[in-house]
């Protein structure tokens, strides 16, 4: 019994000790970037060199996501809405949470293990040492760089999906590439464009947040940094998903759509 | 700060991990351009005192005072000053793996200076040159080996000029002849520039080179002081076995 109570108490604490890593890295990151160059860095590191993975992901679920799209609707008669379907499919959800958590993978376990292993090797206190805050320097410059990153990967998956989704469409069909993406378009407003192409934004925070909180916090040696790097994929994969149910419920309450 | 403040101040700092007393009421005045050599068995604090004196540990009772200012009250831009005027040599060199040998020796001044990238590079390039790696700046810290890393890593320290140097192990790892090599050029700094030395050391031929003054922490507390020929006639058992031995660390 004591232990379970010694466990829970270790957890809720480790909970309050992130909760507030977060309100840091939120307050922090919301002042004027004094680390210009190190953002920079990251948003290549983090964001350009994300593009292969995400391109070819979106590509890929584009593609099967018309062929199960295309297999619905014509059991309806209705595979003049394949474009429109998918868009929509694509732009309101798959497309942002496919990406947000590929980008938990790549960008998370990175991470992770970077700091971690940075945290290991004194490298942090290093930078302490040397007169740098590295809150700042290590965590405020990564959650700006995925604040930053998430929605334009996020941009680049929805238009790679519908690229995958036209390849698809027009091995069966010949429909042609001007005609796909203005019935893809066409019903597509704000409200679907927008909020969830923003909502990205939280999950690169959640992203880098818990990653770089793990990473920071890392003990144990190198077994401990390849530890970081797996509950870094874990922690922030879970909390994204658990986000992305409140900031649906919340996106489609602050924009209905059509009655 | 007057000319009696003492560079590095430590007064009854104590400092435990969990169950572990890792230093008990430690009080240690370093006056400036002083060279203290802090010895002892593994385990005895002396990684931890360093620590302390450049604020990335907090004692849990105790002041630190580094030119008179009490480390552990201070935050953000004035924490930042005071350890702009301290150069910490880590025990595993702690280098950035992540940019070259010279990027990391050139890293203080990069952040702290508004000299061009030229100056940067020249200054860069002579301390490494200083330290024996004039054809290392654009090598990784991962094609080092342990004992240049070390080098690398005071070279790092040592780039700003600051008029206190902590060094943790400077020689540990090297050959005898680069380990006296790093000796000279400690003791060139504190002789020549004035600069204060901290120094943990196993190395006890480098702590008679070094040290005006020998620190013998065990278990915590500060065991035996003096210059090295009264350690070695230290009533001590322990501490003449300590300075009776020629272990290179």
């Amino acid at each position: 019994m004591a232990l379970v109570s010694s466990g829970v108490t270790e957890w809720l604490a480790g909970v309050g000790d992130g909760a507030r890593f977060g309100a840091r890295a939120l307050t922090q990151s919301l002042r004027l970037p004094d680390e210009p160059a190190e953002t920079g860095r990251q948003l290549y590191e983090l964001g350009v060199r994300s593009v292969p993975l995400i391109a070819a992901a979106g590509f890929a679920v584009g593609i099967v996501l018309s062929m199960h799209t295309r297999a619905s609707l014509a059991r309806f008669g209705a595979e003049a809405l394949i474009p429109a379907g998918l868009a929509i499919a694509f732009i309101r959800e798959t497309g942002p949470l496919t990406a947000g958590l590929l980008l938990s993978g790549r960008i998370g376990a990175g991470i992770g293990a970077e700091l971690g292993a940075m945290k290991v090797t004194e490298q942090i206190d290093a930078l302490e040492a040397l007169a740098v805050d590295s809150f700042r320097y290590l965590v405020v410059t990564r959650v700006l760089a995925c604040v930053i990153a998430l929605p334009l990967l996020t941009t680049l998956m929805n238009f790679t999906g519908l690229l995958g989704g036209y390849t698809a469409e027009a091995a069966i069909t010949g429909i042609g590439f001007e005609a796909y993406f203005r019935q893809a378009f066409n019903p597509i407003d704000f409200a679907d464009l927008v909020p969830a192409t923003l909502k990205t934004m939280v999950f690169g925070f959640i992203i880098a947040t818990v990653s770089s909180y793990l990473g920071i916090n890392t003990t144990g040696g190198t077994e401990g940094v390849g530890r970081t790097a797996t509950k870094s994929v874990v922690m922030s994969s879970i909390l994204l998903i658990a986000t992305n149910v409140l900031l649906v419920r919340m996106i489609l309450f602050l924009f209905p759509g059509p009655e | 700060m007057t000319e009696s403040t003492p560079a590095v101040e430590l007064r009854h700092v104590s400092k435990a991990f969990g169950d572990l007393r890792v230093l008990d009421d430690v009080s240690l005045s370093v006056p400036a351009g002083r060279a203290v050599c802090i010895l002892g068995r593994s385990g005895t604090g002396k990684s931890v005192t360093l620590k302390h004196i450049v604020g990335l540990l907090a004692p849990d009772s105790g002041q630190v005072l580094v030119e008179g200012e009490d480390i552990t009250l201070l935050r953000g831009a004035d924490l930042a000053r005071v350890r702009k005027r301290m150069g910490l040599l880590f025990q595993n060199a702690a280098l950035f793996d992540s940019i070259s040998v010279g990027e990391n020796v050139a890293f203080p001044l990069r952040r702290h200076t508004r000299l061009k990238d030229e100056e940067i590079r020249a200054r860069a390039q002579d301390l490494l040159s200083q330290v024996g790696l004039e054809r290392e700046y654009d090598k990784m810290p991962a094609d080092l080996s342990g004992g240049m890393k070390k080098r690398a890593g005071l070279a790092r320290a040592l780039v700003l000029e600051p008029p206190i140097v902590l060094a943790d192990e400077p020689s540990a790892g090297l050959d005898p002849i680069t380990a006296g090599e790093i000796d000279a050029l400690l003791v060139a700094l504190n002789d020549r520039a004035g600069t204060t030395l901290i120094v943990v050391t196993h190395n006890i031929p480098s702590a008679r080179v070094i040290g005006d003054e020998l620190v013998f922490l065990h278990e915590g507390r500060i065991l035996a002081r003096g210059d090295a020929a009264s350690l070695d006639r230290s009533e001590i058992p322990l501490v003449r076995q300590f300075m009776s031995s020629e272990s290179s660390g």
